[in-house]
């Protein structure tokens, strides 16, 4: 994965295969120790104890179409090689939560990209699922919840594309926002 | 600052000039976006499919996605289901080839042979 924001799409998928209906991806920035923190907490079928143990294990998959399971893995290696840390927390029916840390200090930590792109990528993909995307970087913060915006649009799709363009934008224009005005 | 307020807008206007479809009658442009399509580059490609339908106004297509299609090697893969035709897939796809995959194969019906999957193997 070239940037933290493919991550991020990636493992949000796994979230969408285990029946979850709201999804919470948050990022949190700290520019004073350069740490970054990214969790995605979802409300699905969740794993077992034994699975959750196999889950950064890359030849493990519930998948049958091949053998291996990488995502997960390559997130936590993608974390650990900054010098950050990884933590999965899981439990039958009760949803997965997974939190990575990395430092942007670290000369092998990977961009963060672009978060705007992997979220319309998932609303465009799973107009039936529901997500909060919370970014925040030293005091501000910017929130994007998929239940609002579907209120506001009634009969109308949330993929319809007039309305992911706007999101596109509204994202963007938010990111700006609690970056200072500096596009990241 | 942009508010939800101005989705009302959106809404109205979409309202009046599309027909809101609950059918699956049109064409369906399904990218695969598993660990080894995103790592390959699909999230461009879906992107790309998606402004291409939209500055075509192209009011019965869907663009969609599903995991691993099985050849990891060729992704990012994408598959054109058209209503009464044979599936086609595209392979090694770029932002760059979607263009005249929209123009050639979804507008004028015609598949793209040199990018399919059929041309690669």
């Amino acid at each position: 994965m070239q940037d933290i924001s493919l991550h991020i799409l990636d493992l949000v998928q796994n979230a969408v295969t285990a029946g979850s209906d709201l999804v919470k991806i948050s990022i949190e920035d700290n520019p004073d120790t350069g740490l970054l923190t990214v969790s995605i907490e979802d409300n699905g079928a969740g794993m077992s104890e034994e699975q959750a143990a196999r889950a950064v294990d890359p030849f493990y998959t519930t998948r049958s179409t091949r053998r291996v399971g990488l995502g997960i893995p390559m997130f936590k290696a993608a974390a650990e090689i900054s010098g950050g840390c990884f933590e999965l927390k899981s439990g039958e029916g009760r949803g997965t939560e997974i939190k990575a840390v990395f430092d942007q200090n670290n000369i092998d930590c990977p961009p963060l990209g672009k978060t705007g792109d992997t979220l319309i990528s998932i609303i465009l993909c799973n107009p039936g699922i529901d997500f909060i995307y919370t970014h925040s970087c030293g005091g501000s913060t910017f929130e994007l919840d998929t239940r609002l915006i579907k209120n506001e649009l009634g009969e109308v799709p949330i993929n319809n594309p007039d309305v992911l363009n706007w999101i596109a934008d509204y994202i963007s224009q938010g990111l700006d926002e609690i970056y200072g005005g500096v596009s990241k | 600052m942009k508010s939800l307020k101005e989705l009302e807008a959106i809404r109205n206007r979409t309202l009046e000039s599309v027909n809101l479809r609950k059918d699956r009658t049109g064409t369906r442009i399904v990218v695969g976006m598993a660990t080894c399509g995103i790592a390959a580059g699909a999230r461009p490609v879906l992107l790309s499919f998606l402004e291409e339908v939209k500055k075509r106004n192209l009011g019965n297509v869907t663009v969609t996605q599903t995991g691993c299609i099985g050849v990891c090697r060729l992704e990012p893969m994408v598959e054109v289901y058209m209503p009464g035709e044979e599936k086609v897939t595209y392979v090694k796809m770029t932002a760059d080839k979607v263009a005249r995959v929209v123009a050639e194969h979804i507008v004028n019906g015609q598949p793209v042979a040199e990018y399919t999957i059929g041309a690669q193997e």
